[in-house]
């Protein structure tokens, strides 16, 4: 369902969730919540964090829309813009480089058609690189959702992609 | 005390302090960006690096961030050692990297921290060859500019908006090398002391919009030492002036009253000054061949000698006026001009000082107090720097408990911020609405100014037991007075505050027996009282008639030829008793800076200059005196209002000010004849103080421009003005050095051109001026002797039918009279309608944007209503002052006309 016209609401189920995860912290310190539950805001509204999401975010932890943000431009994990399907992310730290991490970006943008940064139009994948995953006796590594595909070499990666596009579901964190 | 070893020469310095405040209280020059001193340390910007040493035998040392490094007994460090050095010249010039070099566009330029520290570094050459990272600016509104490329992410301004000044809309967006400083869209910023980022922010982001609708470097500014006249909080101010324009108001570091940092409304509410609406000229009704002084004079005292005079006073002007109205027309026909119950409230405020036994607080006192009370007033709106004051003072309790437990210094602003996150001191707030303090307090009531009182008298009686009891509380009313009594009790140094805001003296009483029954108790309390304009306390302390009394004196015939200083009598009396007035005075003399309703009516209309244009003393809600400067002599004949009065009188043959000349006859005169005001000859030096035979140079060295400026008017230069009422001059000529505290007209050091410089000014930074904070306290108060107590029974607030007790409502933006003609103070003021309970608007059938229609003495209103579920059932708030509302003289009853049900 697109963004836009969705009513922007978690189901009863991940709501208990979030209130669990609040009533973890004492009265009035609702905020340490914020990043467990932008994490499932992410994964349950299309794997990106509109500002309705995070206003919703806001609301739902009674603090101002502008403290959800700062928290969620800090970090790159979340996404800030729509993504594809599958966000595939590539470790361009030094290691997973001297092992061929340079060879697989290009040969995935080669592949795709698409930069680090964007999306294929058909939504299926976005490209991202990455700092250090702390896998570097696995590398070139490649995180996609809360998976780490290791030892990657451009045959494994095309295998992976035809892997994804036949199941064809969105790869989140949670 | 302990030894501190810089660069291998020992010093003196304060434990307790950093190394960088103590380096600067010595007179080093280390540059720095994040520390601020009245924020603290956070070490983010790196650029205060000095080297420090284990020992003597050291000789590698390390790094260390000043800023971060607590002074310790015999510590050794160097500024100079050549790796610090290095390290600080390669801090700023990564900071420069991104930096667009824009100075020469820039508002900051030649009052640039940045600028600054970047030349103390010896950064002068550029090798960054790259691209720059840049980012879109936002639309802040009517105060302040936002150009993101230039920032340097120091993280002040956030420091200062959220954790400092408590504002919620803007933030630090992003990480790395893409961090952004603004809101989450473009728009307002909303909190009430924004303007202090264009100070705190050492670089081109944030500055002045104001300033820029005439932009003037400031060395190219003739500047002053002011004082605000927003409200009666008296903060210090710097007002700035080129081409006879007034074009920038700067906060001016006063320990005592405002510290660093003043409000929106103070900063950005001087554009009366060069408004459209300035009266400039003389103004003769029938006459319109009078335009120079010397004719109006002869015309204004025969009209005076021909009949019988009095003369109404105000709030808003200097001491050295209302005494020279005072003087010209005789005591006895003196009178003030302030709506009568405005004349009672502050009557009453000002004995509650003088007689009682508790002082009140000076800003330091403030925050540092450990236990709150405040009773009926909305201070964002009546005293709005005391809520920034406020917001320190909830802190610093947890803040010093935890320091004290976990060893760390005050001064490490994000460790304390951390660990002691929501906890607050306690502080109580009991006012008719919704109030911003509310986000401060412990505990906030909603009350009617009746029960807010009966709720003071019963903690002033759980107490003390000799305050009478206050029978029929509620039951919850009961368990928060004596909740609130033990925590007061509990506390070392409690802070009752009160005031005008809720229009009820019994309010101001109740707040007073607190106080009171504290200090009876052994208690070190303080007592602030609001007032409402820059000189109420002082008028209120010359004394004189109320205004009903004047209206009647003409209604009888008893005078008929009235002088109004500095006065809009619309704002002060209901419209249909100020046009009979009007009416029936044979002539209405006005002397007044501004066009308004009664200038309209004046026959005769007398050019007083602003505060930018004159000089005089006010006396503020503390009751401290000072004094304030004039910037320029303005083109015409517009001159102080005293001046006029002196010279009116002399045109009249009334001899009673002949002998008062210059300022200083006046100041002197005053303090010797009414002893209420002895020792207001001391608040600053005489006009002939001088410095090694130096008058003090109101203009930089730099000022340029000086032979050309005028050149279309005249090529030769004119000669400049002199000034015989101050020892400061017109010019750049003069002594540049530091003067007495009290005649600072700008922050100025060598190397140091930003605002930055007041450290210079500082015996040691972040303490008081060289040679005292200004200002000097007219109200001690006396012996200490038992109080007699206010608190009487009275019966709560009754709801009665068809009526409402409407209370008057203040708005930072949009009440005070002169400000609201900055179109950004204007757009800025709130709705012009009635507020009250949505339970009573529903049991009248009114909704949201309704008309109300009541009437109130006599005569019939209508306006707008808006609802809140917060407000007590049976009263109503009107906001006072605003472009469209009528004055009435509130509070009181309104009766409502019926609804007609369709
Ligand atoms: S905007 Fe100014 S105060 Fe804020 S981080 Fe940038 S330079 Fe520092
Ligand atoms: S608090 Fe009052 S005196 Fe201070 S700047 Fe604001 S308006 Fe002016
Ligand atoms: S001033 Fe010390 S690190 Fe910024």
């Amino acid at each position: 369902m697109d963004i836009d016209t969705r009513e922007i609401r978690f189901s009863a189920e991940r709501l208990a969730e979030v209130y669990e995860i609040i009533g973890r912290y004492p009265e009035g310190r609702q905020k340490s919540a914020l990043l467990p539950v932008l994490h499932i805001a992410q994964a349950e509204f299309d794997n990106w964090l509109s500002p309705e999401v995070m206003d919703y975010v806001a609301d739902l932890l009674g603090i101002q829309p502008i403290e959800v943000y700062e928290v969620a431009s800090f970090y790159t994990m979340f996404n800030l813009k729509p993504v594809g399907k599958y966000v595939l992310e590539v470790c361009r730290t030094g290691p997973c480089c001297l092992v061929g991490a340079e060879k697989l970006q290009s040969h995935l943008e080669t592949k795709l058609g698409i930069k680090p940064g964007e999306t294929t139009p058909d939504g299926m994948f976005t490209l991202k690189t990455v700092e250090c995953l702390a896998a570097c006796g696995f590398g070139p590594v490649m995180q996609v959702g809360a998976t780490y595909y290791e030892r990657l070499t451009p045959e494994k990666a095309d295998e992976l992609l035809e892997q994804f596009r036949k199941e064809n579901k969105r790869a989140t964190y949670c | 005390m302990a030894t501190l070893f810089i660069d291998n020469a020992p010093y003196q310095v304060k434990e307790g302090k950093n190394l960088l405040e103590a380096c600067l209280s010595l007179g080093f020059d280390l540059p720095y960006f994040c520390w601020h001193p009245a924020m603290g340390s956070v070490g983010a910007c790196r650029q205060c690096a000095v080297k420090s040493f284990r020992d003597e035998e050291d000789t590698r040392g390390k790094l260390v961030m000043s800023c971060m490094e607590p002074v310790r007994d015999q510590a050794r460090i160097s500024i100079q050692d050549a790796e610090a050095v290095g390290f600080r010249a390669g801090i700023i010039e990564w900071l420069m990297t991104n930096h667009p070099h824009d100075c020469a566009v820039c508002d900051e330029g030649g009052s640039c921290h940045l600028q600054d520290m970047t030349v103390m570094t010896g950064h002068n050459y550029r090798r960054f060859r790259f691209n720059k990272r840049t980012y879109r600016n936002q639309d802040l509104g009517p105060f302040l500019n936002h150009e993101m490329n230039r920032c340097i992410h120091c993280y002040r301004c956030i420091r200062f908006y959220k954790d400092y000044a408590g504002g919620k809309d803007l933030d630090a967006m992003g990480a790395h090398n893409h961090v952004y400083f603004g809101r989450s869209e473009d728009g307002v910023l909303e909190n009430e002391f924004s303007g202090n980022l264009a100070e705190v922010c050492p670089t081109g982001v944030f500055t002045d919009k104001s300033l820029k609708q005439h932009y003037t470097r400031k060395w190219d500014m003739t500047h002053a030492p002011s004082l605000c006249q927003g409200c009666a909080m008296g903060c210090n101010i710097i007002a700035s002036e080129r081409y006879g324009e007034l074009r920038q108001i700067s906060s001016r570091f006063n320990g005592e009253v405002n510290g660093y940092f003043i409000c929106d409304r103070g900063r950005f509410g001087y554009e009366f000054v060069n408004s459209e609406d300035r009266i400039r000229e003389i103004g003769v009704k029938g006459k319109p061949e009078i335009k120079d002084r010397d004719s109006l004079l002869r015309t204004a005292a025969a009209r005076i000698r021909e009949g019988s005079v009095l003369g109404i006073g105000s709030p808003r002007a200097s001491l050295e006026s209302n005494f020279a109205l005072r003087k010209l027309v005789g005591e006895d026909n003196f009178y003030h001009g302030v709506a009568d119950t405005e004349f009672d409230l502050v009557n009453l405020t000002l004995r509650i000082l003088k007689e009682g036994t508790v002082r009140t607080p000076t800003l330091p006192e403030i925050e540092s107090a450990d236990a709150i009370l405040i009773l009926g007033e909305d201070l964002i709106n009546t005293a709005p720097r005391m809520v920034l004051a406020l917001r320190q003072a909830v802190r610093r309790g947890p803040g010093e408990a935890l320091s004290a437990r976990m060893n760390v210094p005050l001064w490490q602003d994000a460790a304390i911020r951390q660990a002691i996150q929501q906890d607050k001191a306690p502080l109580f707030s009991i006012t008719p609405y919704p109030v911003r303090q509310d986000e401060l307090a412990t505990k906030s009531l909603y009350e009617s100014p009746d029960d807010i009182s009966r709720i003071g008298f019963a903690i002033a009686h759980a107490i003390d037991p000799d305050v009478t009891e206050i029978k029929r509380l509620s039951d919850e009313e009961r368990m928060w007075t004596a909740h609130m009594a033990a925590v007061l009790l509990r506390a070392e140094r409690p802070l009752i505050i009160s005031g005008y805001g809720a229009g009820s003296e019994a309010v101001i009483k109740s707040a007073a027996d607190v106080a009171w029954a504290l200090k009876k108790s052994g208690k070190d309390v303080r007592l602030s009282l609001t007032v409402p304009e820059c000189n109420s306390m002082g008028l209120a302390m010359m004394g004189g008639h109320r205004l009903e009394s004047a209206l009647d004196a003409v209604a009888h015939g008893h005078a008929d030829t009235v002088i109004i200083l500095e006065n809009d009598l619309y704002r002060r009396a209901e419209k249909t008793l100020v046009d009979e007035f009007l009416q029936k005075s044979r002539h209405v003399i006005l002397l007044d800076q501004v066009y308004h309703q009664t200038a309209e009516e004046a026959d005769v209309i007398i050019p007083a200059g602003t505060f930018a244009e004159a000089d005089g003393t006010l006396i503020s809600g503390e009751g401290r005196a000072q004094r304030f400067y004039q910037v320029f002599v303005p083109d015409g004949p517009v001159q102080e209002s005293w001046r006029w009065l002196q010279q009116l009188a002399e045109a009249c043959g009334n001899r009673t000010l002949s002998h008062l000349r210059i300022l200083d006859d006046f100041v002197l005169e005053i303090a010797k004849t009414c002893p209420q005001f002895e020792g207001i000859e001391h608040i600053a030096p005489p006009s002939d103080f001088r410095i090694g035979a130096q008058k003090i140079a109101r203009q930089p060295h730099r000022y340029s421009g000086r032979t050309a400026k005028e050149a279309h008017i005249q090529v030769s230069e004119r000669k400049p003005p002199s000034d015989e009422d101050s020892p400061l001059s017109f010019t750049m000529e003069g002594y540049h050095g530091i003067p007495p505290s009290a005649v600072v007209p700008f922050f100025w050091a060598p190397g140091w051109n930003s605002i930055q410089s007041i450290n210079k000014y500082q015996i040691e930074v972040g303490g008081p001026l060289h040679d005292g904070d200004p200002g000097r306290r007219l109200i001690e108060p006396g012996d200490a002797h038992t109080p007699v107590f206010f608190a009487e029974q009275a019966a709560p607030f009754p709801i009665r039918p068809d009526c409402l007790y409407l209370i008057p409502q203040y708005a930072i933006f949009g009440t005070e009279e002169f400000s609201v003609h900055s179109p950004g103070i204007a757009s800025r003021s709130p709705a012009a309608a009635i507020t009250v309970a949505r339970a009573d608007a529903d049991s009248w059938g009114l909704r949201d944007g309704d008309l109300l229609e009541f009437q109130f003495n006599g005569q019939e209103y209508k306006l707008a209503i808006q609802t809140n579920q917060q407000y007590p059932r049976g009263m109503g708030t009107l906001p006072i002052g605003l472009k469209g509302v009528p004055f009435m003289d509130l509070p009181g009853w309104i009766r409502l006309k019926p609804v007609e049900r369709s």
